[in-house]
């Protein structure tokens, strides 16, 4: 029974995580759209979208391997797979003993890692570009993303999400100096991960500035409708991981009863609209950064992580 | 002699435009503050090469050779430069011969080790004009850009032969949409000298109320699309609405949203009701209500700051070399304005100041451009109040007096717009050529982006904003 039950829970996840990251994709758009005085295409054009490019028989390359053509599946399933690792309403998820943060952050560096290979593929300059940028990006975003994920392991003992998030909920937790600066580091790992302002300007139509749609530019038709979809999950990511770790309430825990899965459940998409609307506010304020001042940017995320990771060693309680 | 004092920076050149059997040379004499026109026929389709002594011309002869099939002589680029093969006939304009096909276009050479090449273009993924950039980069840092355009040549001056007046305004008021006031202005101003006729009082003021209301129409909508440009999408969409407020009044005004086809040889074609000027002059009011707050939400955004001082820098001294008209000059400490420099009607009786900037980089040219649209609105503001009375516009002489040609330079949103026309027995052009201010802007841009990143080249070009149409022609 208790198997069964896990088994439901974590299959509800894995549903919900993909049905609502377009909507999170459009939600953003939308307050982005609002902000400027548009009226703004409607919260379920994602959905549209991805249904349309699905229909669409993809246009290769001539020289297209056979990288080119998996890819696409590839990184969907790695995201789509950490994506379901993130408790989102409820604790104790069957796969969460055996994926801790560290898995996450592998599986999504894997994910990056054919997304630059396929965008290497077929040998247009635009695919070269935005490869490298995205790794130069990464070489930087992913040493942060570590010091976040050993801080976070040191006070809470574990790497583990659904024990981390059981610590945060506990009295002990207490303000912590440490916690705060790997909270500010993540946001803007969070931020360049997703290729949103101001390191990516992920509305753009101008090829010399891209970094992410650089790379999706050859795909076309369902490869393009994965590979969207996998970004929008990857969004919901970050949105998730900073919601169940930072801003823990809400969540159901195991062997609860069907209202408090729904509380959880309402909870997170209320968690989701918020952060959604916050970054649509923070893009519209911004202009985006030229490109070499990313690396400072990202310099600044891992010194936040390497302060809160030493800030442990120094004393327990901070 | 003309090619050594232009070398030397005595003179600017203006424009260098080909006949089947002769070329002309047109240039302003900053000294004595008088434009002149040169001829020099060329019975054996050779002319000596201006370029050789004074880059700007080298485009303007590859040109000439490519129309008319005239050479210039030790010309050091004697690559083709509108005609890329894919015209039905070589030298459409002079002694023309079938077409033998498109040839590979050689691009200057770079050589280095960790060079590479991206070509961009000419179809873009954004909604602009085609023209294809061929960077040469060194990781991202750009050593190199050349320019290929041409690819929107039309043949405008080869449609325009033997067009009657109305018909050849039509088409000129069609070069590049966004300046039609400015090219209908030009258009109208040559034949009028070419005609030896004044146009009404009226009309010259009516004509600068269109040219200063397409002038902050556009100078808005650059400055939202520069911004947006660098990701900043707040300002495109703050200026969008009041360019599209401008545009919506002139169409109150002069029926169309671009004012296209009230410019006609002789004058006017309507006179804009009273009340939709009343309301155009109380736009410019509440626009220039709000400039102030454009001002401030674009000096005091950091993130937007960084991306636009000191990027994409053009020297005082190419901008002279070039003779770079309007916001890319001005931004670089050219002063030069047609309007002011020339004080063709009716600007000889407005009061405006022309900005000058000496830093030459992004943030001078928004800058520029803000400050213009300030001045071009006290302008209309001016205009309106001061609107002559009569009528607008005067019948024109069915026959020509000789010798028929007549030359206008008219400041177009772009820079100083130069057009020349000459007319047959029956007052129908016979030749007819326009040189778009971005002959002397493009060259520019290739220097501007040497040693900038290539994700700002972007940005750069959307501070230069050149015509694509208003060049190939």
């Amino acid at each position: 029974m208790d198997l069964i039950q896990s088994s439901l829970i974590q299959a509800v996840q894995m549903t919900l995580v993909l049905l609502l990251a377009p909507g999170l994709t459009g939600l953003v758009r939308k307050v982005k759209a609002r902000l400027l005085g548009r009226q703004g295409p409607p919260i379920v054009q994602p959905y549209r979208d991805l249904l349309h490019f699905f229909r669409k028989s993809p246009v290769l390359a001539s020289n297209a391997s056979w990288l080119f053509r998996i890819a696409p599946y590839l990184i969907f399933s790695f995201t789509w797979l950490a994506t379901a690792l993130v408790p989102t309403f409820c604790l104790g998820l069957p796969f969460g003993p055996w994926a801790d943060l560290i898995a996450i952050t592998s599986l999504i560096g894997s994910a990056r890692f054919f997304l630059a290979l396929s965008a290497l593929d077929v040998g247009t300059s635009f695919g070269g570009i935005g490869a490298s940028r995205e790794v130069m990006i990464a070489s930087l975003a992913e040493p942060a993303m570590l010091l976040v994920v050993f801080t976070l392991a040191l006070v809470a003992g574990s790497t583990e999400l659904s024990t981390i998030t059981a610590f945060m909920l506990s009295p002990s937790v207490g303000l912590r100096v440490s916690m705060a600066l790997a909270f500010a580091a993540l946001l803007l790992i969070a931020l360049a991960e997703n290729s949103r302002l101001p390191i990516d300007n992920p509305a753009t139509h101008l090829e010399l500035t891209m970094v992410h749609e650089a790379m999706i530019l050859e795909y076309s038709g369902r490869h393009l409708a994965l590979l969207e979809l996998a970004a929008s999950l990857k969004l919901l990511l970050y949105f998730s991981l900073i919601g169940t770790i930072f801003l823990p309430w809400g969540l159901a825990t195991p062997g609860a009863s069907l209202p408090s899965y729904l509380a959880g459940g309402l909870f997170y998409l209320l968690k989701l609209a918020t952060a959604g609307v916050t970054l649509g506010i923070f893009e519209t304020a911004l202009a985006k950064m030229r490109l070499f001042r990313v690396p400072d940017f990202l310099g600044a995320a891992l010194m936040l992580g390497l302060l809160a990771t030493l800030l442990r060693f120094v004393s327990s309680s901070l | 002699m003309a090619g050594e004092t232009l070398a030397a920076g005595g003179y600017s050149l203006l424009a260098l435009w080909g006949e089947p059997d002769c070329v002309h040379l047109s240039f302003w004499d900053a000294g004595s503050g008088a434009a002149a026109v040169m001829t020099l026929p060329c019975p054996e389709g050779r002319f000596p090469s201006i370029g050789r002594l004074h880059p700007p011309a080298l485009r303007l002869e590859r040109t000439i050779h490519d129309l008319f099939g005239l050479a210039a002589e030790e010309s050091p680029d004697a690559r083709p430069w509108l005609d890329h093969g894919v015209w039905e006939t070589r030298f459409p304009l002079g002694k023309t011969s079938p077409s033998s096909g498109p040839t590979p276009y050689p691009f200057l050479p770079t050589e280095g080790e960790e060079l590479h090449q991206v070509p961009v273009g000419p179809v873009h993924a954004g909604i602009i004009e085609p023209g294809h950039f061929r960077f040469t980069a060194a990781g991202e840092t750009v050593v190199r850009l050349e320019e290929r355009l041409g690819y929107v040549h039309r043949g405008v001056e080869g449609l325009l032969r033997g067009e009657d007046l109305e018909q050849a305004a039509a088409l000129a008021a069609r070069i590049s949409g966004d300046t039609t006031a400015a090219y209908s202005s030009a258009f109208a101003q040559a034949v009028e000298a070419a005609l030896d006729v004044e146009a009404p009082s009226l009309a010259h003021w009516l004509r600068a109320l269109c040219v200063e209301t397409e002038r902050v129409a556009n100078h808005l909508g650059d400055i939202g699309a520069i911004c947006n440009d660098a990701a900043f999408a707040r300002m495109h969409a703050f200026c969008s609405v009041l360019r599209e407020k401008i545009l919506r009044a002139a169409d109150l005004c002069f029926g169309h949203r671009l004012m296209m086809d009230q410019i006609i040889p002789g004058g006017m074609r309507t006179v804009p009701p009273g009340e939709a000027l009343r309301k155009l002059r109380e736009l410019s009011e509440e626009i220039t209500a709000s400039l102030p707050g454009i001002l401030q939400v674009y000096e005091t955004t950091p993130s937007l700051q960084d991306r636009v001082v000191g990027t994409g820098v053009l020297s005082r001294a190419l901008a002279s070399q070039y003779a770079s008209g309007g916001v890319i000059g001005r931004a670089s400490g050219r002063l030069f304005d047609a309007r002011c420099h020339l004080a063709y009607p009716p600007y000889s009786s407005l009061r405006f100041s022309v900005p000058v900037r000496e830093e030459g980089d992004v943030d001078a040219r928004i800058s520029i451009r803000i400050r213009e649209v300030e001045q071009s609105l006290d302008l209309i503001r001016q205009i309106i109040d001061g609107l002559p009375e009569g009528p607008a516009s005067k019948p024109l002489p069915q026959e020509r007096v000789a010798p028929g040609e007549g030359v206008a330079l008219v400041e177009g949103f772009r820079g100083d717009l130069f057009a020349w026309v000459r007319l047959d027995e029956r007052a129908c052009v016979e030749r007819c050529h326009f040189r778009d201010p971005s002959w002397f802007q493009w060259p520019l841009l290739e220097a501007v982006v040497y040693g900038n990143i290539i994700a700002d080249f972007p940005l750069c070009n959307k501070s230069f904003n050149c015509s694509y149409s208003g060049h190939d022609l």
